[in-house]
């Protein structure tokens, strides 16, 4: 049938059509400027003269830059957070599917700091974490604690960052738990509570194998959001803090690359980063898989 | 251990009063910057702190508007959101649509290649995209901002294309037998029956670019092409030198108001959509 070929076509010309603009925009603005920052990283790009062939040179720079090394060491630390996080949210989420009234407000007053604007959460925590007049040293004082100024301590202002992270990605990690404590049949804890199982056995034999994969989803997306944290550390501490003690990784890429104009060597960095996030990704493929195969 | 008949054991109210404290965390931080913005100077200083302003002055909310460029802040923030949200969500819908229903040789060597780019982070990109914005003339206009996103998300893409495979082929197939062009099966029929999941995700799409931070604070170098956050960011560095504090969490408070209303207004949708998405994730 001639017209059978003729409609197959007409139907392919439509779907590329229809295909092309996000294909492009991939094309043009994720894969070719990635190509263009790996070959940067072997350059002295700095935007104005001539890009020049310097082989890993970037990179062996960053390997003895000590302010790279504290950058890379301050975003490592930080995610510190994420398992504190990750418990609490649990803990939480635990709470809320107990059938307890008022459960939808609780859903909501939690997920408020997570639809809020990170510069308008981090301009009110940098007040709040101020040393006389801030509301979390006002707490503190209701207990006789005397806190420190926490932003302008180099020990403490990165817990402090860790802290309004925890607290502003909270009620996130909490519905996505909520989600699936919700898909877990509840005749599996009446069988548990038949057999006389005690909260802890139920917990663990049940509970926690049923929220391991979204526990996996969210350890993942953390570590990749956390690897590039940046907004936090440019309003809070728009130097990088005392002894460059809150400087992240992206920060100082972008220290680097828009304040310095040193593009080649920032390259080098951006490449670090994909590289990172590009592993962690590939690990939470494989575990995927794994772990789908167990379900079936 | 759950079981509905014993609403109010002793373990639960114990667990209603730790949720309660909990919230109260969560929220105190919010409130205090909103009293905050109606205090005095004076009270923003004392010792003891003062909770509730003696006097609720909305002095500071009519100051703000003049402070700073407020008000073309949130005028280029609404540009680029609605911009970037609506003709992506256009495109990528389309897209879904080709992916999910339309026979397109080597589609899943695409959906693939689309999924791929998603790990690579904007901060991996942002350098070579900078020079290759200003090279054409964009810097310091919203265009930067704007343009990447019409050509559509691959998020939304994949969750529409996933929303897409429990419409029935039969309904499509009956309608290009009708003679429907392309466009027109995606436009009456597809466009309609995916609504639902497109509005949830055109939302939490919209947040994404209206909270967006780095991407504005490289390209945006005069005050009057700053949007909303950028607008909030600089009267925190001005402003604090002179510790006009109720003038900037006044700021913020108008900042953070727009998604707080779109947030309870569409709660439900919101927060069911994020939960499928880690469910499928």
């Amino acid at each position: 049938m001639p017209t059978k070929s003729k409609l197959y076509r007409k139907e392919m010309i439509y779907g590329y059509l229809f295909l092309a603009p996000p294909v492009i925009g991939m094309l043009l603005f994720t894969m070719y400027p990635m190509l263009y920052s790996i070959y940067g990283s072997f350059t002295d790009w700095d935007g104005l003269g001539q890009m020049n062939f310097i082989g890993l040179d970037n990179y062996k720079d960053l390997f003895t830059d000590e302010l790279f090394h504290k950058a890379m060491f301050n975003t490592f630390f930080m995610m510190i957070g994420i398992p504190i996080g990750l418990v609490l949210a649990l803990l939480l989420a635990m709470g809320l599917n107990r059938g307890i009234p008022g459960t939808t407000a609780f859903r909501v007053i939690y997920y408020v700091p997570v639809i809020s604007s990170l510069a308008a959460i981090s301009i009110l925590w940098q007040w709040a974490y101020n040393g006389d007049y801030g509301l979390v040293n006002q707490f503190l004082d209701l207990f006789g604690i005397k806190g420190p100024n926490w932003l302008a301590n180099k020990h403490t202002v990165k817990p402090a960052i860790m802290i309004m992270a925890i607290w502003k990605g909270l009620g996130y990690s909490m519905l996505l738990y909520l989600a699936a404590l919700q898909s877990v049949s509840r005749s599996y804890y009446e069988a548990a509570e038949l057999d006389g199982a005690n909260g802890f056995q139920t917990f663990r034999a049940i509970t926690w194998p049923m929220v391991k994969p979204v526990t996996f989803f969210i350890v993942v997306t953390s570590i990749i959001g956390g690897s590039q944290i940046f907004t936090e550390i440019n309003i809070m501490t728009s130097t990088g803090g005392p002894e460059y003690s809150s400087a992240s990784a992206v920060f100082y890429m972008w220290q680097k690359a828009f304040g310095n104009f040193q593009l080649g060597y920032s390259s080098a960095m951006a490449v670090l980063l994909a590289l990172f996030i590009f592993i962690v990704t590939l690990v939470q493929f494989k575990f995927n898989e794994k772990s789908s195969g167990d379900l079936d | 251990m759950v079981l509905s008949s014993k609403k109010w054991s002793t373990a639960n109210i114990i667990i209603f009063i730790l949720l309660c404290i909990g919230a109260v965390f969560m929220i105190a931080p919010l409130l205090w910057m909103v009293t905050t913005s109606f205090k005095t100077k004076m009270e923003v200083f004392a010792l003891p702190p003062v909770w509730i302003p003696e006097e609720w002055l909305t002095a500071k909310y009519s100051e703000i508007w003049t402070a700073g460029p407020l008000l073309s802040g949130i005028k280029n923030s609404v540009i680029v959101a609605v911009s970037v949200t609506l003709i992506g969500t256009f495109t990528s819908s389309l897209a879904a649509f080709a992916l999910a229903k339309l026979q397109v040789p080597h589609k899943n060597k695409i959906f693939l290649m689309l999924l791929s780019s998603i790990m690579i982070p904007y901060p991996a990109v942002m350098i070579p995209q900078f020079i290759m914005f200003s090279n054409i003339g964009w810097n310091d206009t919203l265009l930067p901002l704007i343009v990447p996103g019409l050509f559509g998300n691959v998020f939304m893409i994949f969750f529409l294309r996933q929303y897409l495979t429990s419409v029935p082929n039969a309904i499509i197939e009956a309608a290009k037998i009708d003679g429907s062009s392309y466009f027109g099966i995606y436009a009456k029929i597809v466009f309609p029956l995916i609504k639902p999941a497109v509005a949830a995700q055109l939302i939490l799409w919209f947040m994404g670019v209206w909270n967006d931070y780095l991407a504005p604070t490289i390209y945006l170098t005069s005050e009057e092409n700053y949007t909303l956050q950028l607008v909030i960011g600089n009267f925190n560095a001005m402003y604090a030198i002179q510790t006009d504090y109720p003038l900037i969490m006044a700021a913020s408070v108008i900042s953070l108001l727009p998604m707080l209303i779109v947030f309870l207004v569409f709660q439900k949708q919101i927060i069911e959509s994020v939960a499928i998405s880690a469910v499928k994730g």
